[in-house]
């Protein structure tokens, strides 16, 4: 796990301590933790991600241009989609306030490793996997070189 | 022993009105022991149970309870009845089930119990938003259940669901096709705003008459009264309740709504729900596929 940066591999092995039920319950947390969308964002255009089967929007931000500046993590989603919140809440909670270089790093298939395909069925993991390529790209699209 | 039926004045005119529940009658019944009745919720999102449910309520999830893990198809009969027996469930009780999404999945739910003959399955109308719009008690208590035994019953697929063979012999005659009308013409791969299932062909099935499942809703997610719901599938149309038809969506989920329309509020007698749908049909090598709006 060494390749992961520490509060996503903390996550992880707080999703592989416990059996699939509980792993649902620690889902159900972080969507209650996901913040709200700040008040700057009420009315922006944040981009969708169509892959969720429940409507999910996020934006990203750079503070900088270069590999080493933070980025800022901002989701929407609906109270009803606390499964989509709770994807959403994992990559908050793991990647929020890290250098772009770090963010970038992490592996496409990094959602697969919380044990939550069998909880929830693989189909649905599609959505995460969906977040974690556009967070990327925006990233990409706002730090040169 | 089957719990009594709900004799709302509403449902009187359905063909099979014990088929369905008001909000009122369940939270009657809930108010007393109910050794008869169990209360299930199926939703598309796999955690909204947890968020809060009906207070005795249990969670049944299409995805790991309902569809086998490895072939696409359901469950089988050991499976499924160790699914009910978990739950509470025996041969004769009374199951009442009701989810998002104006009861979408639930249908589903209910379809699929009918394909192992169980009995008395009925939905709650409006599903989910309409027992929360009410204000009605939501928990998080998770009722602990006392296991009961379930006969293995194999199931019988033949009477309500239709296979991809069987929907090619099936040309020519009705056929219901309950997705948007974007992916009905041929425009869309999937439900706007929904994750793409991957068809490499867009459009319908030959013939398919274009009755997007949510006409049979009212806006609070209750089914439409008879006479609306004869408007649309019988005068405009031109159904009959002697009919042999095939509903289909996107993976049968949809259409599922749609069957429980057809089969218990307006007693056709003949419909099958084609579950391998557009993501089947739309990756199918040589099966015939028309594309562009319906003829108006």
């Amino acid at each position: 796990m060494t390749d992961l940066p520490a509060p996503l591999a903390e996550l992880i092995e707080d999703f592989e301590a416990v059996g699939p039920k509980d792993r649902l319950q620690l889902l159900l947390e972080l969507s209650e933790e996901l913040p709200e969308l700040p008040e700057r964002y009420a009315d922006a255009d944040l981009e969708q991600v169509h892959e969720c089967q429940s409507p999910l929007f996020l934006t990203v931000e750079v503070d900088g241009s270069t590999p080493d500046a933070p980025v800022s993590l901002f989701f929407k989603a609906p109270r009803e989609a606390p499964t989509t919140r709770g994807f959403a809440g994992i990559l908050h909670t793991g990647l929020d306030g890290l250098p772009a270089s770090q963010v970038l790093a992490v592996p496409d298939d990094v959602v697969f490793r919380f044990g939550l395909a069998e909880a929830v069925s693989p189909l649905r993991m599609r959505g995460m996997v969906a977040m974690l390529s556009r967070i990327k790209r925006q990233i990409r699209d706002k730090v040169s070189g | 022993m089957p719990a009594p039926r709900d004799e709302n004045p509403a449902f009187a005119e359905y063909a099979h009105p014990e088929r369905l529940v008001s909000t009122q009658w369940l939270a009657d019944r809930l108010a007393s022991p109910a050794p008869d009745l169990v209360v299930l919720e199926s939703d598309e999102d796999v955690l909204l149970y947890d968020t809060g449910h009906i207070p005795g309520a249990l969670k049944l999830d299409w995805h790991t309870d309902l569809n086998d893990p490895v072939t696409r198809d359901y469950v089988d009969g050991a499976r499924f009845a160790q699914v009910m027996s978990e739950r509470g469930i025996a041969r004769d009780t009374t199951v009442v089930i009701y989810g998002d999404k104006s009861n979408w999945w639930a249908a589903y739910a209910l379809w699929v119990m009918t394909l192992f003959g169980h009995e008395d399955v009925r939905l709650l109308d409006g599903g989910r938003a309409a027992w929360q719009a009410e204000g009605r008690e939501l928990t998080r208590d998770v009722p602990t259940v006392s296991p009961v035994d379930y006969p293995v019953v194999e199931r019988d697929d033949a009477p309500i669901r239709a296979f991809r063979d069987d929907v090619l012999e099936h040309l020519g005659k009705p056929l219901v096709d309950v997705r948007s009308p974007g992916e009905y013409s041929g425009e869309l791969l999937h439900m706007p705003d929904y994750p793409q299932e991957g068809s490499v062909r867009g459009g319908h099935i030959p013939g398919a008459r274009s009755v997007p499942w949510a006409r049979a809703a009212q806006e609070d997610g209750r089914f439409k009264a008879r006479a609306e719901l004869a408007a649309i599938y019988e005068q405009e149309q031109g159904l009959a309740a002697s009919d042999e038809v095939v509903a289909y969506c996107r993976i049968g989920e949809r259409s599922s709504h749609t069957w429980f329309v057809l089969t218990h509020l307006l007693g056709f007698e003949h419909v099958r729900n084609y579950d391998g749908s557009w993501t089947e049909w739309g990756n199918s090598v040589r099966v015939p596929v028309e594309q562009g709006a319906p003829a108006s």
